[in-house]
């Protein structure tokens, strides 16, 4: 539904694991690439691997070929290191993506604060969020525990301050 | 006439009927006997009487007791006779008719006719002894036939080693035929040689026959004095001898094969072309071994998959790799099987090209449940 596939997506070989280490390096980051866009696309924050390897993601019908489990869990480990996934269990069945890590996504709020004027004004993170005025941004729907995360980054920076569990002081 | 012993009609193994008359009348010397009228059947063996009215009545009289025989002519009113002369009566006699006689010769009266037959039939059997021969024959066997006493342990030592004397004797015959085959086998190889170098000068009038390229591909692989431990001891020398005549007959072969073949392709070419003296894996390898240190331009590698080839010096990686890979581009993607009847190698070298083409990065895999096939690297190639 109007996601661009990358063109590695329909070569065969994007679904093996390579042995060469320079073409394993290009073919992971497009896998990470791939993953990060998919789930920013269809707005998803979350991945279950059972889920995840029959959805179109890992599981190319069209050319009839998929991922293997143990290829994927080593693509997300790849995503864990660089702060885009966090396992939510130890035996990594599923996983919380970040799409755009919370730094990213406290530049970007920041940055549509000082757009829209928000600067020394109170409002509640659903506003954010769900508001009218984010209904264009990247950051509309977000998974609340990351706008919370987020907005503590800005508040270490002093650009922002949380009043109780549902407000927000920018400045 | 007491020579003669009570006997049945029969005739015994060995024994030819030669002679048969009715109408006989037997004389014990020159006295008539009441065996008057009978019929006289003579054999290789002996002589037989049966009477004519009472077939019960039979005497005979053996051979061996004759000693000549003489014809008389018959008259007018008298029958021909045929005299027999007789040796004297034996000791161990059987019971006859007649107990005692003091005549050394009996006479047979021919009514009908016969006697000059008779007469002639006597003296070739006299001449001829066949109860001798028999005897003869019977009297030679006996020490033979008995077994050998294999009474204890000499006895059974003595089976032993004539058991021991027939293998050898038998070894040394199948060798013989053995050592027969070798000397047959190098004449084959020259006569190989000789009809090889024929068809080479020949190649030029002769179109491209396959059977013409056939023959000459098989005959062009003899080797005329393959190197033996006989001929070159068994240590390092052997070795480097080996080497120098494993590159002379194979180099050809791995040229035509594009600069490189498997071992197991090297064992059997040289092997075929050794013909009798076959050489072992080991020294094969020993002998690959010490190619490099030689400068004859084929070395032995091993690849990483354990794999091992001869190739020649003058086989690049780089030029495989860059063959490899536009051959994979050009079909799009191959597997090893494909590769390998596309450039007619086996499919474990085409593998080999595969994998090296792919550790530098030209190609890459994709293992699916179709098996292993290589791609062009569109990874590298291919911007985003």
């Amino acid at each position: 539904s109007g996601f661009n596939w990358p063109w590695q997506y329909d070569f065969p070989p994007f679904f093996t694991m390579q042995k060469n280490a320079d073409t394993k390096f290009k073919q992971t980051e497009a896998w990470c690439s791939l993953i990060l866009d998919y789930h920013n696309h269809f707005n998803l924050f979350r991945l279950r691997i059972a889920d995840a390897l029959a959805s179109p993601l890992f599981h190319n019908k069209a050319i009839d070929r998929r991922m293997s489990k143990q290829a994927v869990l080593e693509i997300l480990d790849i995503l864990n290191k660089k702060g885009n996934v966090e396992w939510e269990d130890k035996e990594k069945t599923s996983c919380r993506v970040f799409w755009k890590t919370t730094a990213q996504w406290a530049d970007i709020i920041f940055k549509w604060v000082n757009e829209i004027g928000l600067n020394n004004t109170v409002c509640t993170l659903h506003e954010i969020t769900n508001g009218p005025n984010s209904t264009n941004q990247e950051f509309h729907n977000l998974d609340a525990q990351i706008l919370v995360d987020a907005l503590k980054i800005l508040q270490t920076t002093g650009k922002a301050e949380l009043i109780g569990e549902d407000g927000v002081k920018f400045f | 006439m007491d020579r003669f012993y009570w006997s049945n009609k029969g005739i015994e193994a060995g024994e030819t009927k030669s002679f048969c008359q009715n109408g006989v009348r037997i004389y014990d010397g020159d006295q008539k006997t009441s065996y008057d009228d009978g019929v006289l059947t003579l054999t290789s063996h002996k002589l037989m009487w049966m009477d004519s009215s009472n077939s019960q009545i039979c005497i005979s009289l053996s051979l061996s007791l004759a000693v000549f025989c003489e014809r008389h002519g018959g008259g007018i009113g008298k029958s021909a006779k045929v005299s027999l002369h007789l040796q004297p009566v034996p000791q161990d006699r059987l019971p006859g008719p007649v107990a005692r006689s003091s005549f050394g010769f009996i006479r047979f009266a021919f009514k009908h006719g016969g006697d000059v037959e008779f007469n002639h039939k006597m003296e070739q059997a006299i001449h001829n002894k066949a109860w001798e021969k028999s005897l003869r024959k019977s009297s030679h066997s006996t020490p033979e036939m008995r077994p050998l006493r294999a009474s204890g342990i000499i006895g059974i030592e003595r089976k032993m080693e004539a058991e021991k004397k027939m293998t050898d004797q038998s070894i040394s015959v199948a060798f013989k035929d053995l050592t027969k085959l070798m000397e047959k086998a190098k004449e084959m190889v020259t006569l190989s040689s000789t009809i090889a170098e024929k068809i080479k000068d020949k190649k030029g009038d002769i179109t491209d026959d396959e059977t013409v390229k056939f023959q000459s591909y098989l005959l062009s692989l003899g080797i005329p004095n393959p190197v033996t431990k006989q001929t070159h001891g068994s240590g390092t020398h052997y070795h480097q001898q080996l080497a120098h005549e494993i590159a002379r007959s194979l180099k050809p072969q791995i040229e035509k094969s594009g600069g490189m073949i498997l071992l197991t392709d090297a064992y059997c070419r040289i092997n075929r072309a050794r013909g009798m003296e076959l050489l072992s894996p080991e020294d094969l390898l020993n002998a690959c071994r010490v190619l490099s240190h030689l400068n004859l331009s084929i070395k032995l590698r091993q690849f990483d998959t354990g794999v091992m080839v001869l190739q020649l010096d003058s086989h690049s990686d780089e030029t495989v790799v860059k063959q490899t890979t536009e051959l994979v581009t050009d079909s799009n993607s191959l597997s090893s099987e494909e590769l390998a009847s596309l450039v007619d190698i086996s499919v474990l070298l085409a593998k080999e090209r595969l994998l090296l083409a792919e550790s530098s990065g030209a190609v890459c895999r994709d293992d699916a449940d179709q098996g292993l096939r290589f791609y062009p690297n569109l990874f590298l190639t291919k911007s985003r």
